[in-house]
């Protein structure tokens, strides 16, 4: 170790090589595995381009994606942004797979370098693999292989049935991805052997095809089925939130590779759900994996003190939380919250006051702060975090106060940072950290199966929060479009039950 | 963990991506380009940046309206609010601040992004086609590609094909029984043993004239003879190169004004790069006249003015001179452009139109007459020269002939002459 030390000196503003990046992670490794104690998949390090780096933005950081105009649109827009000026590019992205693969940029200096090691190849590699929701929810060891037939099974598609055909159904389903997540029963997310599974349906469907089946009396007979609409909505296994789970189960007029093709978005939806709700942890979390491990190499002497700036200049403008009145606002950073709130922890475990032992009696002053640390990083997400762990003492640092938006009057403060608010604010800013909150609770309630076969959708109102209009009925005609037939959503209140508003979308002439 | 490289990873990896946009985008994208060519010179389009509306770009998704329903915010940096108080709602009813509407205007559904030069020209001159005129064919002495055309006896060292030569010499070692060298080698192996064991004369002698035979043999077919040498020929095929040559004819007489001919100018930049997308290999020829014509390069003969009357007719004189010294007919696509006021000495366009109908239509394949006017328009009725060409076209000649005013036009103008519909460019004939 000391050898390497002696040989492995980061100055400000140096250039990287391979070497120096090899010694750099070993010195990382040592402090973050050794003595902060995390648990990592093994690394891949990817060195790529600037314009690399705009293509890995635009497959929504997947390193494989089938294609799509709306990559193209997203590529195109963000090379504008870019060339402009407008925009800088990340230092670093981060996939959640099992090798972790880190893309790192060449324009990156040595001292950032080391910065986006720890960043990426610890901290959010750490978070990866021991979160909860990323281990009961995603298949880290087998995403990459899953986008590999996900690619190239599209890719056959449409050579098969033609480009705008694929492109039609893409984009019906992506509008309809983010309801396209099983939140509450847990399925099976193993993604390995949905390839083979694929290929065994496709040769089942073929070894017992049958066109006798067809000609059988019987099935244009009197309709046999049940009318009771209780057993109806069990039979369709109604009511359901993933309405691309449903469709591609249950829709009549789909084919095989339409199912398959919507399946595969639902996995891909599936795969991103933990990252929305674990957001700001997860940044916080590599956040304070850096600092520390960067604050480390500083003593141990790796970092001289000009790189020592370099790596402060950058990690302070990444933590920086303007004020709401300041014109740079745009919400609460989650880079800052989670960084903060993550050294607040060790703060109360190491030099907790009076405060801090009335509401945190189970971590004041224990000093094993990393130990809670990793125990929250385990078994949080970003709202329940705030739930717990949320400190008067940080209220009052951030200044956090609450205010109530009715949409037409004044705003009114609610809460301050006072005794009768840090409870207040805590619940509200958790609640504004809730996915399921945040986004519309949608589910299919029936199909009027002895009528015009009409799928009925309802939007449970909270609060009064409606749809956006103009998108709903977007949306909804994707959605007549994979269902063959009409559909209507009813936006229902949640405490009243009333209907507040409904949106109708007819099916496509065929 | 690995370190991987991926630097030298073929780039482009979201081309199809693009294409696809692209292609969705198509309609908006075309207008936008359309847009943009008017506001600025086609040839200085590296890279436009273009703007479109989103609609088509649009991915809907299920979301909360922002305009209704009761919210609780948290925000940082209280300064000195206490409960209850209240805050006049933000005008905007946005009620984050911050984001101030960008100067030019842009509205946030406006999607931003670039073209590189060749999406560029490709959807600028997107449907526009030649005249179906004949094709002039290909000059024979432009270009040889050296192509693989089978094998041959002579040739140099260098193209000696050694498969096919090891193949002939095998076989006709076959053929001819030539010994081998082990055939050779076991004989002369039994002669050592009879040496080393009892004399048996009989057989030593039988091994040695078998020997002798052989060795003979084998020194008289050689292992490699000339004829089974086989060399790699080539062919030189000549390439067809369709080469198209590009007349500009104007007049720069006084009374031609910078605004004439920065028209003729993009007129001519436009035809230059519809040419250049279709023949490989383009030249252009400026002609510029008074009462005398003269060859000259770009510079003069956009930049520099001259006196002098306006006699057309000499502007032909020295472009059929031109043609028949360095454009012969049969190798060469000739396009001509002219560009004047309309003025022409009275005396001059009866002899002009014939030389036209006699000398030059009839060895080009597309002649446009591009009339510029001041940017106010005012006409006087049709000019001289427009009568004359007027009279030219309706006798059913290859003329194009056209009145511009105003930079905007040009590109409608241009789009109307070379128009794949025919109905529109027959039309635009009258």
């Amino acid at each position: 170790m000391s050898v390497i030390t002696d040989t492995l000196r980061i100055k400000a503003g140096a250039d990287w090589d391979f070497t120096q990046l090899q010694l750099a992670h070993d010195e990382i490794e040592a402090v973050a595995l050794g003595e902060m104690g995390l648990d990592i998949y093994p690394t891949q390090i990817e060195v790529i381009t600037a314009e690399q780096m705009l293509d890995a933005y635009s497959s929504i950081g997947l390193p494989l994606m089938y294609r799509h105009w709306s990559f193209g649109k997203r590529f195109a827009r963000d090379e504008s942004l870019y060339r402009h000026g407008l925009r800088s590019l990340a230092y670093e992205i981060v996939i959640n797979s099992d090798p972790c693969i880190v893309y790192i940029m060449e324009e990156n200096t040595m001292a950032m370098q080391t910065l986006v090691l720890a960043h990426a190849a610890f901290g959010h590699n750490h978070f990866f693999k021991t979160n909860n929701l990323f281990r009961q929810w995603t298949d880290a060891g087998g995403i990459l292989a899953y986008m590999d037939f996900a690619k190239s099974y599209i890719a056959r598609c449409e050579e098969k049935y033609g480009e705008a055909a694929v492109e039609r159904l893409l984009d019906a389903a992506h509008a309809l991805m983010s309801q396209g997540v099983s939140r509450y029963p847990r399925r099976n997310f193993s993604l390995e052997d949905e390839e083979k599974r694929a290929a065994e349906r496709r040769a089942e469907q073929q070894r017992t095809f049958n066109d006798l089946w067809r000609t059988l009396p019987g099935q244009h007979g009197p309709a046999r089925r049940p009318t009771d609409a209780a057993e109806r909505r069990r039979l369709l296994g109604l009511p359901e939130e993933n309405l691309l789970y449903f469709l591609e189960k249950k829709a009549p007029l789909l084919k095989p590779w339409q199912r398959e093709v919507l399946r595969i978005v639902r996995h891909i939806g599936q795969y991103f759900y933990p990252q929305k709700q674990t957001k700001m942890m997860n940044e916080g979390c590599a956040t304070y994996v850096h600092y520390k491990v960067m604050n480390r190499l500083h003593e141990r002497g790796v970092l001289d003190d000009g790189a020592m700036l370099e790596f402060l200049h950058s990690h302070t403008s990444v933590v920086f939380q303007p004020d709401f009145d300041d014109r740079r606002y745009g919400g609460l950073n989650p880079y800052a919250l989670g960084f903060a709130m993550m050294q607040d922890i060790e703060r109360i475990a190491e030099r907790p006051s009076e405060e801090d032992r009335i509401w945190f009696p189970e971590i004041a002053g224990s000093g094993d702060a990393i130990g809670h640390l990793r125990e929250a990083w385990a078994n949080y997400r970003d709202e329940s975090f705030i739930r717990q762990f949320l400190s008067p003492a940080l209220i009052r640092k951030l200044r956090l106060f609450s205010i109530f938006d009715d949409g037409q009057s004044d705003l009114t403060v609610k809460a301050i940072h006072n005794e009768r608010g840090y409870r207040q604010i805590r619940g509200a800013l958790a609640d504004s950290f809730d996915v399921v909150r945040q986004e519309p609770e949608i589910e299919i309630v029936d199909v009027d199966l002895d009528g015009d076969r009409r799928l009925l959708l309802q939007h449970r109102v909270h609060s009064g929060m409606l749809l956006e209009q103009g998108d709903a009925e977007l949306v909804l005609q994707h959605l007549a479009t994979l269902w063959g037939y009409d559909v209507r959503l009813a936006e229902v209140d949640a405490v009243t039950e009333r209907v507040l508003r409904t949106h109708d979308a007819g099916a496509p002439s065929r | 963990m690995n370190i991987i490289d991926r630097r030298l990873n073929p780039q482009g990896k979201s081309l199809a991506n693009r294409q696809r946009f692209i292609r969705r985008a198509r309609k908006q994208i075309l207008d936008a380009v359309r847009e943009a060519s008017a506001k600025n010179g086609i040839a200085d389009a590296e890279g436009e940046r273009i703007r479109i509306r989103g609609d088509s770009l649009r991915e809907p998704q299920l979301h909360h309206t922002s305009r209704a329903g009761r919210r609780t915010h948290v925000v940082p940096g209280n300064k000195d609010f206490i409960e209850g108080d209240t805050i006049p709602r933000p005008p905007s009813g946005g009620g984050r601040g911050g984001s101030e509407g960008s100067p030019d205007g842009d509205s946030e559904d406006d999607f931003h992004f670039v073209l590189s030069q060749d999406e560029f020209i490709d959807l600028f001159l997107e449907d526009l086609e030649l005249p179906d005129l004949l094709r002039r064919q290909i000059s024979t002495t432009e270009e040889f590609t050296p192509s693989r055309a089978g094998f041959t006896t002579s040739g140099s060292a260098s193209n000696l094909n050694l498969v096919r030569t090891m193949r002939n010499s095998l076989s006709r070692r076959i053929a001819l029984h030539r010994p081998r060298g082990s055939d050779l080698a076991a004989i002369e192996a039994e002669i050592a043993a009879l040496d080393a064991g009892e004399p048996d004369d009989e057989r030593r002698r039988e091994l040695n004239a078998e020997l002798e035979r052989l060795t003979r043999r084998s020194r008289r077919i050689p292992f490699i003879d000339p004829i089974d040498i086989r060399f790699n020929r080539f062919q030189n095929i000549p390439r067809p190169a369709a080469s198209a040559v590009m007349f500009c004819l104007m007049d720069v007489s006084g009374s031609m004004t910078a605004h004439m001919k920065d028209l003729a100018k993009r007129f001519y930049k436009l035809l230059y790069l519809f040419l250049s997308r279709r023949y490989r290999n383009v030249e252009v020829v400026f002609v510029r006249h008074t009462h005398v014509a003269h060859e000259v390069d770009e510079q003069t003969f956009f930049h520099s003015t001259e006196s002098g009357g306006t006699i057309v007719s000499t502007a032909f004189e020295e472009m059929q001179r031109i043609l028949a010294s360095r454009f012969p007919r049969e190798q060469w696509n000739v396009y001509a452009a002219q560009a004047s006021d309309g003025d022409n000495m009275p005396a001059d366009n009866a002899y002009a139109v014939s030389l036209l109908q006699t000398a030059i239509l009839p060895n080009c394949q597309y002649f446009a007459y591009l009339e510029v006017g001041a940017e106010e328009g005012r006409y006087g009725g049709p000019t001289e020269l427009w009568r004359a060409y007027q009279r030219v076209a309706q006798a059913g000649h290859a003329i194009a002939i056209r009145k511009v005013n105003h930079r905007s036009q040009i590109y409608p103008v241009f789009r109307q002459l070379f128009s794949r519909d025919r109905s529109t460019r027959e039309e635009a004939g009258q």
